[in-house]
């Protein structure tokens, strides 16, 4: 506690210099909480980020409309389809075509495979990912299992239909798009 | 800089002996001397902990096949060594050395807010209590790295990811004030005439430092705790089926994670830059260059996060934006480096042993500066990522950079701190020890890394085993002489030549104008500066 005192001494003595600390110190203060404010910022500014630039391989979660004019024949582009389920999730679910060219700005329909193979009902949500990552804004879904839930009872089965059209605008240098979808149990979780 | 010290007010001297004894004088202490004390032997004794999960590690990896641990607890191990090591050992170490020796080299008589660097000491010893029992229950310690990837420490944890994010948010919130005092003391406690160009280097580097941890720190506490609501209240900012993306757990991990690298290394620049100048007898060479280099290095870690993550899928415009920046920060490094050796071009030097510290230091944590720009070739990358030529990378700037920075550094100041001189021959023993074992444990991790030996696992090919077992001869060398410093340490506590002032003819600095052992009390009335 002499401490103590001898430092108040010294604060009384330099009162001034106490002031200036304070000042510092809210100064200070204000970075942190600001840094960490701007942590949890960095989670929508990424969502902007990535859907203007197309970076992470995310596709737009709502239908596309078909509106293409001129259907690029010259060109052929392969597209692959890949799938893969959580851990924990106890369902059978695969593309029924691996692979399909298509002429870009072409409709085509593909239909995934999937079956609950378990004895109770599961809710389940496909989330997509196309790589490359930069040719995802130009792959257009026009019809997706993806976009709901999909709700399967003990033992069911059902084929799920995916349209979709890539877009003639895709860069030149792509010739193949892989489109993979990872299958996740969201029983109970909240319905959005 | 020369330097005059105004007579010293014998009001303190009288209050010398009022110190508390006994275990109160540690709790309750406010003295900037006394924390930093404190700090140096818990960054000292973690060190030591951290060491021992590192020996297990190599005894695991003398031979390959699975011999002593398990799998998941080899992964605890890493994990927890790491933590251990960055925010137990070198980050403690270092505020020691700002507690200690900051305000006697301003001229300032304390840190700015005593009471609060008590507190942000005596939180560490808890986060670090939590996080070690960890070990001792059912569940296991955290087995996620110890950069904690989501989903490895949200889906899938072992459940220490409560334990882990709550030791963390301490450790945190110690750095964050520790930071706080440090800025606050040198922007107000500056002795009259000591303008910021006439700062020690040492001051410089903490002062840029602690402001990379005050904008860092925040970042962390951030994520641990989007990871802690991932984990247990069913939110999905990692999570890709909630529209979450596990990528953005690296993103934001990072963003920490760079700057945290060189709030590692920066203060390692102050205390080499303290120490050549006064072994060679000149002065620093380009002491503004030296200041300039520094903050810029701390600018451009923060924009070169994604070069830890050149494998994750970056379109071509990020990989080659990280890549440039990355190798952008040899330039400034580049600087520091040629200036110390500009700094004993041509001075008499002499290789005590805080001087030979510091040499190693500049060569070895060269290298680990070199095998650094491999690293951030992207294409290269694609090779060595994750594999032991990254452990050799890391190892080579944290242990024989910034570890052996503190070495050098505690060999220079002991003298002050504890009045009397270490034992020469012993601290030499420690050097040549250190310095052959260290090379023998980390320089073939390179080879092993180039062809191919994945990190964090517990078992290997067969064609590695050659290259672990030196490496692991090396690992256990380098603990066992870690032993020779607590012996200095301890024999220069008890007693030993008497020290000066100055123990060292060429040393500069306003710590050097008070006697040795420094008192309780100094500069409460500040000294003068002359140009």
């Amino acid at each position: 506690m002499n401490e103590g005192d001898e430092l108040q001494n010294l604060n009384n003595k330099n009162s001034s210099v106490t002031k200036q600390n304070n000042k510092v110190v809210k100064k200070l203060m204000l970075i942190v909480f600001g840094m960490f404010g701007f942590g949890f910022a960095l989670v929508p500014l990424y969502d902007v980020f990535c859907d203007i630039t197309g970076l992470n391989g995310k596709t737009s979660t709502t239908a596309a409309a078909y509106n293409v004019e001129q259907i690029d024949t010259e060109r052929v582009v392969t597209v692959q389809f890949i799938s893969r389920t959580a851990q924990g999730i106890p369902w059978i679910f695969e593309p029924m075509v691996r692979e399909i060219k298509v002429h870009p700005g072409e409709r085509k329909l593909v239909k995934f495979y999937a079956k609950n193979e378990s004895s109770r009902d599961i809710i389940g949500q496909a989330v997509p990912s196309v790589s490359p990552g930069l040719a995802a804004a130009y792959f257009q879904k026009i019809e997706c299992f993806c976009f709901t839930q999909q709700p399967l009872k003990a033992n069911e089965e059902v084929e799920m239909a995916l349209q979709f059209y890539v877009d003639p605008e895709l860069p030149e240098d792509i010739s193949t798009l892989t489109l993979s979808y990872t299958l996740y149990d969201v029983t109970g979780k909240v319905e959005s | 800089m020369t330097t005059d010290v105004i007579e010293q007010d014998s009001h303190d001297e009288h209050h010398d002996d009022h110190k508390m004894q006994g275990i109160k004088r540690w709790l309750y202490t406010t003295n900037h001397k006394d924390i930093g004390t404190l700090y140096l032997w818990f960054a000292f004794i973690m060190f030591l902990t951290g060491g021992a999960l590192a020996m297990v590690i190599r005894a695991e990896l003398f031979q390959p096949g699975l011999q002593i641990v398990e799998p998941d607890f080899f992964n605890q191990l890493t994990t927890v060594h790491g933590l251990i090591m960055v925010f137990g050992a070198i980050m403690p170490a270092f505020t020691g050395f700002a507690n200690w020796m900051i305000p006697m080299m301003i001229g300032a008589p304390d840190m700015a807010l005593p009471r609060m660097n008590n507190w942000s000491f005596w939180i560490l010893p808890f986060a670090f209590a939590i996080l070690l029992s960890t070990f001792f229950m059912e569940s296991g310690a955290p087995n996620f790295g110890w950069t904690f990837y989501a989903p490895l420490s949200t889906t899938y944890s072992n459940g220490s990811t409560a334990f882990f994010v709550f030791a963390v948010h301490i450790m945190g919130i110690s750095s964050i004030m520790g930071a706080i005092n440090i800025v606050v003391t040198i922007m107000n406690m500056r002795a009259p005439g000591m303008t910021y160009m006439k700062m020690p280097l040492f001051v410089w580097t903490f002062f840029i430092t602690a402001y990379l941890l005050i904008a860092v720190m925040p970042i962390l506490a951030g994520v641990v705790t989007m990871l802690l609501t991932d984990t247990y209240f069913g939110t999905s900012f990692f999570n890709a089926a909630g529209g979450g993306d596990p990528v953005l757990f690296q993103h934001i991990f990072w963003f920490f994670g760079h700057p945290e690298v060189y709030i590692m290394i920066l203060p390692a620049f102050g205390i080499v830059s303290t120490i050549i100048p006064a072994f060679s007898r000149k002065k620093l060479f380009g002491y503004s260059s030296m200041v300039y280099a520094t903050s810029s290095i701390a600018l451009l870690s923060f924009i070169v996060w994604a070069h830890h993550m050149f494998t994750t899928g970056m379109p071509l415009f990020g990989e080659l934006f990280f890549m440039y920046c990355t190798m952008l920060i040899a330039v400034p490094t580049g600087v520091k480096v040629f200036n110390w050796v500009a700094t004993m071009w041509r001075g008499s030097m002499s290789f005590e042993t805080p001087m030979l510290f510091s040499i190693a230091f500049v060569i070895l944590f060269t290298i680990g500066g070199f095998s650094g720009l491999m690293l951030a070739l992207t294409p290269a990358d694609f090779q060595y990522h994750d594999t032991y030529f990254v452990v050799a990378h890391f190892h080579y700037v944290l242990v024989t950079g910034s570890l052996f920075s503190i070495y050098a550094g505690a060999y220079f100041w002991l003298p002050k701190w504890t009045g009397n001189m270490y034992n020469e021959s012993l601290g030499k023993w420690h050097f040549w020890c250190s310095l052959i074992s260290v090379n023998l444990l980390f320089f073939p991790m390179h080879f092993l890394g180039l062809a191919g030996m994945p990190r964090r696992i517990p078992d290997y090919a067969l064609q590695f085993a050659d290259f672990n077992k030196w490496v692991s001869i090396g690992g256990f060398a380098f603990g066992l002489s870690q032993l020779i410093f607590l012996a200095v340490v301890i024999k220069c506590i008890r007693g030993g030549e008497k020290a000066p002032a100055k123990p060292w003819d060429g040393a500069e600095g306003l710590e050097w104008t008070v006697a040795s052992p420094a008192p309780y009390h100094t500069f409460s009335t500040p000294p003068k500066i002359e140009d």
